[in-house]
């Protein structure tokens, strides 16, 4: 086959323009050559003789005239097993070992298989010889960290196969042939572990997509009570910088209840890359025992990493994300920041000189998010087993205003908003999710008769906190100012949680339900004082005693003790009129 | 062997556009006209035509003037002999010294692989007990010092230059008033670090192309430096000027701008610089302090609000102090817990009570009556903002923290502090309000009920003269 090669007519920061001669697909990748190494790049337009191509490294060098390699493939990830524990940039080049290669930095046109093509697994057929397969169902597995990685019909395998031949049971490389089919027409394929995938479309080799219902648990109270995620849901982290996001998406990424989770580094700082990376392998998933770096991917393109590659990590990640549900797993994809990735696709908008939109974001920008988060749901696979991808980006909302056009286009889309909030960050209420702003659709862990209960003492305690700062304690009548105690004392022992106790770190669904029915029944019990100080220091007291409680292992005797301590305090106080 | 381009097609702000073939993208190129020669780098190519943004400006430039391409990058000199030197954005020496031309390193190089970063470990000690004590400052961290125009953020630079201990000290200079450049060199000079240090300076009598070289030149020595073991503090201001230099050439390059005039990739512009920031796995590092002022006060300001999301922290500076709120370092829990065991909680405690402090003013303000513990809590601030936010105070973090304990034990009973009680029995000052108990024979203190009565706020300048008046 001739190659396909174009010439450089035009360079503008990471914007080529190239000119040829034999046809071109839209979104195909090329490689641009100067010297002797090659960068590889992604045509975005095309007009006339001439395509316009983002490259995904720095273009210094790069000459009029130099030659343009076209690939006639799309943008594509390796799927397969040896994905997990992996640190991966925006393209799937694997970051360990582009450090043992090249040093220190990442050094440009390097490009190293994502999967190591050496390592053996050990492959048990589930199919015979004969078996009639559609894509994306099992035709054998291998174990892979904790999981059974089953080795799929490749997903890009339209129609009906049938299995001509299946290899035994062995330890066979990413590369060999596992098995061959038999399409329709009698045209045999060979089939190994490895296969590949354009990341900008979706996986749809599943039966039917399903709507999301179970609650995804995280171990944030203030998530999992009043604004829930769902497992196959989506949702968003807004906040100005400083609110913690970064920190918040980290708590997650440890204590929530899932098989996986993707990390999308995107555009952002590179020392909290290294603190994931550093700490979750000494780490241990309290769930399975293991080290929490065998559930987790990392795909990092930190925010001085080429900017054309930070768009395609988003979509390289939620792509792994994919091929693991489509394992029946339930995965969690963290993408942090997606403002960076959207101003990323403002910069390359900007230099195609298209017509701007809303602060020069591209027209296209609330399509592109949606179809993003899209990518998230629950689906039941051919084998009629679930699997999920959960979506939770963050935003970094210019300004901390919460109207920019990236904000606004993501709430269109998601199932839950919880926005941070600077007066809470600053008053060191963590985690700092707004208790009166955020929203979510989904069914959490509690009752929700008892959380609308809840939420009408934050509110009430708010309009009363509004009221006295005119009027002064001096102005507020006990009954109201009880109500604005109370909804601190929520705020306080429920709402805001310790992340570095090891305890009230991570609440479980269980001890949140049984916790959370007890404070709502404090929160509505009838209580006299005599004046306001004896009320407020009463609270003072509770809320100490409370937060003791959350600190307490559930199945220990303090437990029990503090709780006890508690209905006595209340006790006290309470009046049966 | 290299080609000499005579006719200049289209001068457009400093960005001049020849006919030329075989040139690469960003290769440097030698202007010479009547104003005498300056260098060029290619930042456009479109078919024949060459884009080149004259670092000296085109002010002067004729259509005949001369092009003459060098066929490589924007390079500058590594060697030990930088070191005691001050040069312009450009590299050009600015002192009388010869010119350095061996060794030569491209600058702004591929980002560092974060699979070869460490986590940071190592505190920088600055002598300021508002950053060692509250907010430390860790080896390896990015930090913009957030500051209004006539603020003294250079002092403040300088002095932590000085008093970190570093390896190598490299200034970069952006929009420097003439002053304070000599203000920097003198100082460097008279403490004799000048010959640990870089300085690459652009004031803002030089062409605008010479700003936007200055970081990233600063920093790829800064980088060789730090790969030759070094420890490497990097000091820039101001990065706001850096800002507004992007903004410049963005607009006369017809580039659509995004937020307030800014490019669409300034936070990619800035994130590339400070990201240099690293603790390399097996060799030095670079910890960048820069200054950005914000323009107005106003930090939602795209500058301050696009660093904030960049850098690990930020420290705040207003009214001549380093403010307690606001300011934060990201990275002081990596190192803080390790300094000594009563660190963390003199730092909760004080701000604590500061910030109940802050609260008791705003009351005194409304002309609420004052209660015995307000009374206590004025006190308080007093003594903190004389004794520790005054950025005078120089003091190394031990003696800071007990500098604290003994302002506490002067305001407050024991268990009004909250503190752990096996804190308290260790370091709870014995002697009931030893004023005069001999250690840095400190300020004298001043009168209770001066300090309660004291006005807040509304006479800042009265405020600053009395501060002037106790630094000296």
């Amino acid at each position: 086959m001739a190659k396909n090669v174009g010439r450089i007519v035009g360079v503008n920061g990471n914007l080529l323009t190239v000119e040829f001669d034999q046809p071109v697909i839209q979104n195909e990748v090329a490689y641009a050559v100067t010297g002797k190494v090659k960068l590889k790049s992604e045509v975005i337009r095309i007009r006339g003789r001439y395509a316009e191509m983002q490259v995904f490294e720095d273009t210094t060098g790069l000459k009029v005239g130099d030659p343009v390699e076209f690939s006639g493939e799309l943008l594509s990830v390796e799927l397969g097993p040896g994905l997990l524990a992996q640190i991966y940039d925006g393209l799937q080049n694997p970051l360990p070992e582009l450090a043992e290669r090249l040093g220190f930095f990442l050094q440009r046109g390097n490009y190293l298989p994502a999967l190591d093509r050496s390592k053996k697994w050990s492959f048990t057929p589930l199919v015979e010889k004969g078996a009639v397969v559609t894509a994306g169902e099992a035709l054998g597995k291998v174990p892979e960290s904790i999981f059974d990685h089953y080795i799929m019909v490749p997903f890009s395998f339209p129609g009906r196969y049938t299995v001509e031949s299946v290899a035994p049971p062995g330890d066979y490389t990413v590369e060999h042939e596992i098995a061959v089919l038999k399409d329709e027409h009698g045209h045999e394929h060979k089939v190994s572990m490895l296969q590949r995938w354009p990341v900008k479309r979706p996986i749809r080799a599943y039966a039917e997509r399903l709507r999301p219902s179970e609650p995804l648990v995280t171990k944030i109270r203030i998530i999992d009570t009043l604004f829930p995620v769902a497992r196959g849901g989506t949702y968003c982290i807004p906040g100005p910088f400083g609110a913690g996001k970064t920190v918040l998406q980290q708590i997650t990424s440890r204590h929530a209840e899932i098989d996986i989770v993707v990390i999308a580094a995107c555009g952002e700082r590179a020392g909290e890359v290294v603190e994931t990376l550093r700490e979750f392998p000494e780490l241990t998933d309290p769930r399975t025992g293991r080290s929490l770096m065998e559930r987790t991917l990392i795909i990092c393109n930190t925010s001085s990493m080429p900017v054309a590659a930070r768009e395609a990590s988003v979509y390289t990640a939620v792509t792994v994300a994919e091929y693991y549900r489509q394992m029946g797993r339930d995965v969690l994809l963290l993408a942090d920041s997606t403002s960076r990735w959207a101003q990323a696709l403002r910069e390359v908008s900007g230099r195609l000189e298209e017509i701007p939109g809303e602060e020069a974001f591209p027209a296209y920008l609330e399509s592109v998010i949606a179809a993003f988060y899209e990518r998230g749901g629950v689906v039941r696979l051919k084998n009629g087993e679930h699997g999920s991808v959960t979506i939770g980006g963050t935003v970094s909302p210019a300004g901390g205003n919460f109207d920019e056009p990236v904000t606004q286009s993501t709430l269109k889309v998601v199932g839950a908003f919880h926005g941070l909030s600077r007066e809470r960050s600053d008053a060191r209420r963590y985690p700092a999710i707004h208790p009166l702003e955020s929203w979510s659709k989904y069914t959490g862990v509690a009752d929700p008769e008892l959380v609308e209960r809840a939420r009408r003492v934050l509110r009430r305690g708010n309009e009363v906190y509004q009221m006295m700062k005119v009027v002064g304690e001096e102005g507020t009548p006990l009954e109201d100012f009880l109500v604005h105690l109370k909804a601190e004392y929520l705020d306080a022992v429920y709402l805001q949680q310790d992340a570095f106790d090891e305890v009230d770190g991570a609440t479980s669904a269980e001890r949140q339900q049984y916790v959370f029915r007890k404070i709502v029944k404090i929160l509505e019990t009838n209580m006299t004082f005599k004046d306001r100080d004896a009320a407020r220091s009463f609270f003072h007291g509770l809320t100490q005693t409370t937060k003791d409680w959350n600190r307490a292992p559930m199945e220990s005797e303090d437990f029990k003790q503090i709780e006890q301590k508690i209905e006595k305090m209340v006790a006290e106080v309470t009046s049966y009129v | 062997m290299y080609k000499v381009y005579h006719r200049i097609e289209q001068i457009a702000g400093n960005v001049i556009t020849v006919n030329a073939a075989g040139v690469s993208y960003r290769e440097l190129a030698e202007v010479t006209s009547a104003e005498g020669v300056s260098l060029a780098q290619v930042i456009r190519l479109e078919g024949k035509r060459v884009f080149l943004q004259v670092f000296a400006g085109s002010r002067g430039i004729g259509t005949d003037a001369r092009v003459r391409f060098l066929g490589h990058p924007m390079q500058t000199s590594f060697s030990e002999a930088l070191l005691g030197r001050v040069f312009t954005g450009s590299g050009r020496p600015r002192d009388n010294g010869p010119a350095i031309e061996e060794n030569m390193v491209d600058i702004g190089g591929p980002s560092v692989n974060p699979a070869k970063r460490i986590i940071p470990r190592n505190m920088v000690r600055t002598g300021i007990p508002m950053i060692d004590v509250f907010n430390t400052l860790v080896e390896s961290q990015k930090l913009p010092i957030f500051s209004v125009a006539g603020e003294p953020y250079n002092q403040v630079l300088a002095r932590i230059a000085l008093q970190a201990e570093v390896d190598v000290i490299i200034l970069g200079g952006m929009g420097l008033k003439f002053d304070d450049y000599l203000f920097f060199r003198d100082t460097l000079e008279e403490a004799g670090a000048l010959s640990r240090a870089v300085l690459f300076i652009h004031t803002a009598a030089d062409p605008t192309v010479e700003c936007l070289l200055v970081p990233d030149i600063a920093l790829a020595v800064a980088e060789q430096f730090a790969l030759n073991d070094k420890r490497v503090l990097v000091l820039l201001t101001d990065m706001t000027n850096f800002a507004d230099a992007l903004k410049e050439i963005a607009i006369t390059m017809e580039q659509i701008p995004s937020n307030r005039g800014y490019p669409g990739d300034l936070y990619s512009q800035l994130a590339a610089r400070y990201e240099k920031a690293v603790d390399f796995d097996t060799a030095g590092s670079i910890t960048i302090l820069a200054v950005t002022t914000m323009p107005g006060d106003d930090v939602t300001h795209p500058v301050p609000d696009n660093t904030g999301y960049i850098t690990e922290g930020q420290f705040y500076l207003r009214n001549g102090r380093i403010e307690p709120f606001g300011s934060l370092s990201r990275l002081k829990q990596l190192v803080n817990k390790r300094t000594r065991e009563d660190h963390r909680t003199i730092m909760n405690t004080m701000i604590q009570l500061y910030a109940g402090f802050k609260e008791t003013l705003e009351k005194q303000s409304m002309g609420f009556r004052m209660s015995a513990w307000d009374n206590k809590l004025l006190k308080y601030g007093e003594m903190f903002e004389r004794e520790l936010m005054d950025l005078g105070v120089n003091i190394p973090l031990e003696e800071a923290l007990d500098r604290g304990w003994r302002i506490l034990a002067d305001c407050f009973e024991p268990a009004e502090t909250g503190m752990p009680s096996d804190l308290l029995e260790k370091f709870w000052p014995r002697e009931a309000r030893p004023q005069d108990a001999g250690e840095e024979g400190g300020e004298p203190p001043a009168g209770e009920a001066e300090a309660a009565e004291q006005p807040q706020k509304s006479e800042n300048d009265s405020e600053k003269e009395q501060e002037k008046a106790s630094q000296e």
